[in-house]
């Protein structure tokens, strides 16, 4: 469970002065839900992600995922959570499975423990073939298996994937969007930030439109094509971020 | 602190670190290859430029000294000269190095001599070359020769002993036990060599574990497990500290082998007659009372180059920021190679205090009270370090600085 409430986060720039990169940000995610936080470039998605994953500090208001506060107890929430995005790089001179049993350890799973769990994630990821290979040496697709497996490591109760598609090829976006709706079916709490339309219609229960820091709107994607009077969920994003807007460049 | 996070945090660093070849060349061969190549290898070879310096007889002209048949004769005589014509562009010659001096002998210099008038000799030579100051030796000590003859017969001439002129001898004799000799020779650029090497050895581990993690990619990742940053920190502090004493003891022990081996082979006497005295003797002790004094030094380094690193953006950013730091570093580490002795004062100078110590302690001098103040200031400055790196580690603005 992921509850935003009022969420806030302020940098300071030598040159543009104070930024709200995420302003006053609310929401809730419940298990077996997948949350989809939808908008442009520079429009908050990753700073509210980072601060649900307690990368980043608050500057204001809270969450609590599974029941733990992001200000107060970052690492019991942290033990709660899988992070994935395209920033989360792997240690190119470890192998696929000292990768994945270093986070496991992180997260505080003995030995045995860490065996057995590591063995059902390979064998289930179809990962065997390369588990003792270096990460510098995996294809795009082992590399984001390897990813995957290292965010379910230690069967974290809610998932957060900040754009987790960008850049890769369609059969390797594939596996992610599959991986993201196998953490549903499975009850866990997903919550995944983008702007590829098509995968928000795919795959999510609710969306939040986020656009300068402010979540503008959310719902189902029924109940935002039944509020806006749109069918296609581009032009009902265009329709609530468009007064707004402002070109990342220009920010 | 989590000790336990703290150990998963080192393993993990210190199996890349050894799988990173970098961090090897900068840590164990660097170390293990430079001491015998400066001692044995640099040491030989400059002892054989000189020796074959020595060896040639440099070609000199005459310039003058038709008149003065007698100290013709004398320099023709030498076997550590040999003369040639007299060309026009002797000064040419002498700047590209086809001859390497020139005496010039003043018109009646013969004459005056008799008169006993005082006269002047000249040579022309090329200053800092090696091979004209030879010349100007084996000059010297020619003409040296032809006036001690004079000299020996004007007195003859008045009934003198030669002893009137020289009444006394003046002699040296050192009293310092030969290894203190040879440390106080070379005790500065050990300290110099052993602390550089130990910055050396930090320096590549410090930047890929901060600013390379960055560039990779993985600094977002490790963030995103449940590890206290405090833990990090100290866990990639230990890596890189682990890299700055490996650095240092196996300089250290390198050092000490290769001097170990130089004594045995007298090797030293091949650098000529003064330097066949020299004797540097490093034992485990003085090795082991390097190393301690060096330990606190090394926390300096890993904690330092740590913070500025992981200012940076990337690893090349990291390089620009971290280069100064060798000159802040050798700036110090060489000005104990100068005639300087450890006073209270420069006993609170962070790295010089640690490289005059190191000079004193290969000289088996140890003053008690200095010692206590360099390894008590060093270990502030190093906390002080440490403290910096982990605040670091908390602010936003560095570690997703773009």
């Amino acid at each position: 469970m992921i509850e935003s409430r009022g969420l806030t986060k302020v940098f300071h720039d030598k040159k543009r002065g104070e930024i709200r990169a995420v302003d006053n940000v609310s929401f809730s995610c419940k298990p077996g839900q997948i949350y989809g936080l939808l908008g442009a470039n520079g429009a908050g998605k990753t700073t509210t992600l980072r601060m649900l994953a307690t990368i980043l500090e608050p500057t204001d208001g809270t969450a609590i995922v599974c029941g733990h506060d992001v200000n107060d107890s970052p690492e019991k929430v942290r033990a709660n959570v899988g992070f994935l995005s395209t920033a989360t790089a792997l240690y190119p001179r470890l192998t696929s499975q000292e990768m994945v049993e270093y986070f496991g350890r992180l997260n505080g799973m003995d030995e045995p423990a860490l065996k057995r769990r590591v063995d059902e994630i390979f064998s289930r990821l179809d990962m065997d073939s390369f588990r003792d290979r270096r990460c510098d040496k995996l294809s795009t697709g082992m590399k984001q298996k390897t990813s995957i497996a290292r965010t379910l490591i230690h069967d974290p109760q809610v998932m957060i994937f900040d754009e987790p598609t960008l850049g890769l090829d369609i059969m390797t976006a594939r596996t992610i969007v599959d991986f993201i709706r196998q953490c549903r079916d499975r009850g866990k709490t997903v919550i995944f930030s983008t702007h590829i339309m098509s995968e928000v219609e795919k795959l999510c229960d609710v969306i939040g439109i986020i656009q300068s820091g402010k979540l503008l709107a959310e719902g189902s994607l029924a109940e935002l094509r039944d509020r806006f009077q749109e069918q296609d969920l581009e032009e009902i994003f265009v329709k609530i971020v468009a007064p707004l807007y402002v070109p990342v460049e220009a920010n | 602190m989590n000790l336990r996070n703290i150990g998963i945090v080192y393993r993990k660093e210190l199996r890349e670190a050894l799988r990173d070849r970098r961090t090897l060349i900068s840590s164990l061969l660097v170390p293990l290859i430079i001491f015998p190549l400066l001692t044995a290898g640099l040491g030989a070879a400059i002892s054989a430029l000189i020796g074959k310096a020595k060896e040639e007889i440099p070609a000199i002209m005459i310039l003058g000294g038709a008149d003065s048949p007698g100290i013709l004769a004398e320099l023709q005589s030498s076997n550590k000269i040999k003369i040639v014509p007299l060309q026009q562009n002797w000064k040419d010659q002498i700047i590209n190095k086809e001859i390497r001096a020139a005496i010039e002998i003043p018109p009646g210099f013969q004459q005056d001599i008799a008169n006993q008038k005082p006269v002047t000799l000249l040579i022309h030579n090329y200053e800092g070359d090696l091979k004209s100051s030879i010349a100007t030796d084996n000059i010297q000590k020619s003409l040296e020769k032809f006036r001690d003859h004079i000299v020996h017969d004007n007195l003859a001439a008045r009934n003198i002993p030669d002893s009137a002129l020289k009444p006394f001898e003046i002699k040296e004799n050192n009293v310092a036990p030969p290894e203190k000799v040879g440390g106080a020779a070379f005790g500065g650029v050990i300290g110099y060599m052993v602390i550089l090497l130990c910055l050396i050895g930090s320096m590549y581990p410090a930047m890929d574990l901060t600013a390379g993690e960055k560039e990779r990619g993985t600094m977002e990742t490790i963030l995103s497990s449940p590890i206290a940053r405090v833990d990090l920190v100290f866990g990639k502090f230990f890596l890189v500290l682990t890299a700055a004493l490996v650095t240092a003891a196996l300089s250290v022990t390198s050092m000490g082998a290769s001097f170990t081996i130089l004594e045995h082979v007298h090797a030293f006497d091949q650098a000529g007659a003064d330097s066949a005295q020299l004797q540097i003797h490093i034992g485990i002790v003085t090795i082991l009372s390097i190393f301690i004094m060096v330990l606190p030094v090394a926390v300096l380094f890993a904690a330092g180059l740590m913070t500025i690193a992981l200012f940076a953006k990337s690893y090349k950013e990291a390089q620009s920021y971290i280069s100064p730091v060798m000159f802040i570093v050798i700036i110090p580490a060489v000005a104990a190679m100068l005639p300087i002795d450890l006073t209270a004062k420069l006993s609170l100078v962070p790295i010089l205090n640690a490289s005059l110590l190191c000079k004193e302690l290969v000289t088996g001098t140890y003053h008690w009270t200095f010692i206590a103040i360099i390894f008590c200031s060093t270990c502030v400055y190093a906390g002080v370090a440490l403290f910096l790196a982990v605040k670091m580690f908390q602010r936003e603005d560095v570690l997703f600085r773009s």
